[in-house]
């Protein structure tokens, strides 16, 4: 388990992360956004539980930062869809730029 | 080249190579598939980190749960056959500049910094520990972060069964 450098996770995790980043720059539909979210909470995931098992083996914060982590990215995905479907039955798009009733 | 170094570089090509369809696939529910895929090679990475617990949540809340959210929601809500216009050449240049340049950032100053390990022996991570820790009051323990995420799940999920009502 040990052959493997720490320093190799966190470069795949912060790439993961900045490829989240970028699709959350660039997409311009409301669900593929969502799934952006969801890539950038997972790498900060990743980062949690390598900094325990690397560096703190002999306490279990980062298994638990990352288990709320968790949690709170499925509240966040019920309630964002929950708003999604609103706005679609609405508006009849996701699309975030023709969504823009309060700019007005 | 050691398996433990090829099992890893096999997940995190995976991780990359389907992180990158997410953002640029055109169709919708190829970007949720490809979502998924990432999700089950980082509980891989789990398994390689020996945290099986953690492995066995992010196959079961977030592959197993969280997507297939997103996928019912894409039924519901886009036509599948439908191709997502190409996003502009400004914005990808420019989202591109931020993505690379945070990334170079980050990744320099994590290849500088002199990561120690603890000197503390290693504890046995196993369900027993988790189980003692997360509802432990004193040092340790975690009993509180756990009860406010519990309201918080509560609260999420009656707000979103209030706002996908039908209204009036």
């Amino acid at each position: 388990m040990s052959q493997v450098p720490i320093q190799y996770f966190l470069i795949v995790s912060t790439i993961m992360f900045f490829i989240g980043i970028y699709g959350f720059l660039i997409r311009r539909n409301l669900i593929t956004i969502l799934m952006s979210v969801e890539l950038i909470l997972n790498s900060v995931n990743i980062n949690f539980l390598v900094f325990n098992r690397y560096l703190f083996p002999d306490k279990l914060q980062g298994h638990f930062f990352s288990l709320i982590v968790v949690a709170i990215a499925a509240a966040e995905a019920s309630v964002a869809i929950a708003i999604i479907i609103n706005i679609y039955r609405r508006f009849d798009t996701i699309n975030v730029e023709d969504v823009n009733e309060m700019k007005n | 080249m050691t398996t433990n170094l090829l099992m890893f570089i096999l997940l995190s090509l995976v991780i990359l190579v389907f992180s990158f369809l997410t953002i640029f696939s055109r169709k919708i529910l190829r970007a949720a598939v490809s979502l998924l895929f990432v999700l089950v090679a980082t509980s891989g990475l789990y398994f390689m980190l020996d945290y099986q617990f953690m492995a066995g949540v992010q196959l079961t809340l977030y592959a197993g749960g969280i997507v297939v959210l997103i996928i019912f929601s894409i039924l519901l809500t886009s036509h599948i056959n439908q191709k997502f216009e190409v996003p502009g050449l400004m914005n990808l240049v420019l989202g591109g500049v931020v993505a690379i340049v945070g990334a170079t950032l980050a990744i320099t100053s994590i290849l500088k910094y002199p990561f120690k390990m603890t000197t503390e022996p290693a504890i046995k991570v196993n369900m027993q520990e988790i189980g003692n820790q997360l509802m432990n009051t004193g040092y340790n323990g975690y009993a509180l972060p756990f009860e406010v995420i519990s309201i918080l799940l509560l609260a999420a999920m009656i707000a979103a069964i209030i706002i996908a009502k039908k209204g009036k």
